[in-house]
């Protein structure tokens, strides 16, 4: 069901392209206006999502911890897992954003026969997932050379490293074959496992056709139906320096593969793809395991009318030492 | 009071980082700039159209280069009924003997580096 909801969504989006700059010339509205609109809202979209999670108030401090604590100092405590300070947060936040650490403890049950209970681990999340960002990452950097004039140093050194086999005139890209495999593993993984199948959703496919399209449209047009850079070119830095234009005859398939980064970027604030900017807010991360050491307030504690021990003393002094009770001040 | 100071500050980060085409053009301010192709050739037209070169050339060298080196084959038949000998130096270079004033600036503007030229001569460097 999600899934041809999705498969439909993508070619309907591809179509109405073809039609807008085939048929009724719209360079413009594909060129610019729509790639403004997207930015604009993908801006927005984050910074409201992110204030929202900010606003919401965290009434315990609930870090997920797997290692010792902070305690004794003759007991050693593990920063990493558990960690006890900023340092530690930080230090153990990058290790999830950059290599996903979490997911890297992946594990499975199995049953086998006997019967016996079987615990695994499983990698092929972890990796697929680790290739797929890590190429978008460098995909995403490697396309300054359209945005930006002089283009940056480090981008001629990413293309460098990218295209080290030189494979081709141009050269292929092992970024790109990497997240095309590693975004298709992806999908198969949600259509071959019964029980992910039954739990993806229309949310789940969407996004890896999207990014699937968009990788494969640039695919087709650096290798097989090539467009003009210069012209590209052109238009993006018209985008970037607010100057914009749209050049003549660019290709149909940059126009397609332009409208679809749009959609994705319109997309992501409202969807799952938000944990881009979740996994920082994550209550469960980003605090540190102190509770020992720091008193951790909830925000919707209302003042709670206190009675103390002394109070409760001056009021009922002479009647306590008339009872024979002893007082702690005469 | 202190999240919600992290909160921003990792906000400006990230839309720093994200605007990042935006600033740097105005910072570095030659955004405007777009390559001037200069041809110098005495004839009028390239081996194909302008506008199939434009986009097709480096695909048309690969050709070139496979049918010279593996099926030994050095003559070009262009869709005009031109004949052309398939040489990066002789052909190419001959018409566009301006390499730095034609290949390298549309190339450096849109960051493509080439490795033809660590194997093959140019021919100015020829004349000195
Ligand atoms: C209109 C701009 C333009 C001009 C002029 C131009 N090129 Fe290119 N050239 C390109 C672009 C763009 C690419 C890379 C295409 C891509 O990245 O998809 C390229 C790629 C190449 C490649 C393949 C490089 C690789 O390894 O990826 C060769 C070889 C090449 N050009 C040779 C030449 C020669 C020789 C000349 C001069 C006779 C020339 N080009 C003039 C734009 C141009
Ligand atoms: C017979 C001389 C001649 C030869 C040989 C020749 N060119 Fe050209 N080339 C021209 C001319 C003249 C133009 C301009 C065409 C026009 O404006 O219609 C041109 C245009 C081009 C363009 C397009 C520039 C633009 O503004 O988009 C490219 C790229 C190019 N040539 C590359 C090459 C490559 C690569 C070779 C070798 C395979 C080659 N040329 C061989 C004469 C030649
Ligand atoms: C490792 C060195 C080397 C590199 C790098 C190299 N070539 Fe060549 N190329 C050769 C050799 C050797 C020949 C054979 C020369 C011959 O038989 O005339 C050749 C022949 C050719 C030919 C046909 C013959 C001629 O005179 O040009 C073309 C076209 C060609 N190469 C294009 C390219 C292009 C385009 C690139 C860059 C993408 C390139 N080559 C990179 C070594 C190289
Ligand atoms: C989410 C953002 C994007 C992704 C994931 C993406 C992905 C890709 C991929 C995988 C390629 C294949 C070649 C390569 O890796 O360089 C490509 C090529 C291309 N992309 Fe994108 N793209 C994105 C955004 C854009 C934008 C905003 C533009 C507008 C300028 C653009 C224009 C192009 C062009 C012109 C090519 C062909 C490059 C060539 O021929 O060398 N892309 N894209």
């Amino acid at each position: 069901m999600g899934l041809w909801f999705s498969l439909f969504s993508i070619v309907i989006l591809v179509l109405l392209v073809v039609g807008g700059v085939e048929v009724f010339s719209w360079d413009s509205l594909f060129g610019v206006l729509i790639p403004y609109a997207a930015f604009v809202i993908f801006l927005i979209g984050i910074i409201y999502r992110v204030g929202k999670w900010a606003k919401t108030p965290v009434p315990f401090r609930i870090p997920t911890t797997c290692g010792q604590h902070k305690s004794h100092p003759w007991i050693k405590a593990n920063n990493l897992e558990s960690p006890y300070n900023s340092l530690g947060v930080i230090g153990r936040m990058a290790l999830e954003v950059l290599f996903f650490r979490s997911l890297f403890r992946n594990t499975r049950v199995e049953l086998m026969d006997g019967p016996r209970l079987v615990y695994g681990g499983t990698k092929w999340l972890w990796a697929a997932g680790l290739a797929f960002h890590w190429s978008f990452l460098f995909i995403v950097i490697r396309h300054l050379r359209f945005f930006t004039e002089p283009v940056p140093f480090f981008v001629n050194l990413l293309e460098g490293m990218d295209g080290l086999f030189e494979i081709s005139v141009p050269t292929f890209y092992l970024t790109d074959i990497v997240i095309i495999s590693a975004v298709t593993y992806l999908f198969l993984r949600r259509v071959v496992i019964p029980q992910l199948r039954y739990i993806s959703l229309a949310a789940d496919y969407f996004p890896l056709f999207l990014i699937l399209s968009i990788a494969i449209t640039g695919v087709l047009m650096r290798h097989f139906y090539k467009v003009d850079i210069l012209s590209v070119k052109e238009l993006a830095t018209g985008l970037s320096t607010l100057n914009p234009v749209t050049p003549e005859g660019v290709g149909l398939l940059f126009y397609i593969h332009l409208f679809l980064v749009s959609i994705l970027l319109m997309y992501l604030p409202f969807s799952k793809l938000m944990h881009m900017g979740g996994v920082f807010l994550s209550p469960t991360r980003n605090m540190a395991n102190n509770n020992r050491m720091v008193r951790h307030v909830n925000p919707w504690n209302y003042p709670v009318k206190v009675h103390t021990y002394e109070e409760y003393e001056d009021d009922f002094r002479v009647k306590m030492k008339n009872a024979g009770l002893p007082v702690e001040k005469e | 009071m202190s999240s919600s100071a992290k909160v921003i500050a990792g906000l400006i980060i990230f839309l720093c980082l994200i605007t990042f085409p935006v600033w740097y053009n105005v910072v570095g301010g030659k955004a405007s700039y777009t390559p001037e192709l200069k041809i110098i050739s005495e004839e009028k037209s390239c081996v194909e159209s302008k506008e199939f070169m434009r986009i097709e050339h480096m695909q048309l060298l690969d050709d070139w280069r496979n049918s010279v080196v593996r099926k030994n084959n050095r003559t070009y038949i262009a869709h005009n009924g031109k004949e052309h000998n398939m040489s990066l130096t002789d052909t190419c270079l001959k018409c566009h003997s301006n390499k730095t004033e034609f290949c390298d600036q549309c190339h450096n503007y849109l960051e493509v580096t080439p490795t033809c030229w660590n194997c093959h001569i140019v021919p100015e460097e020829n004349k000195l």
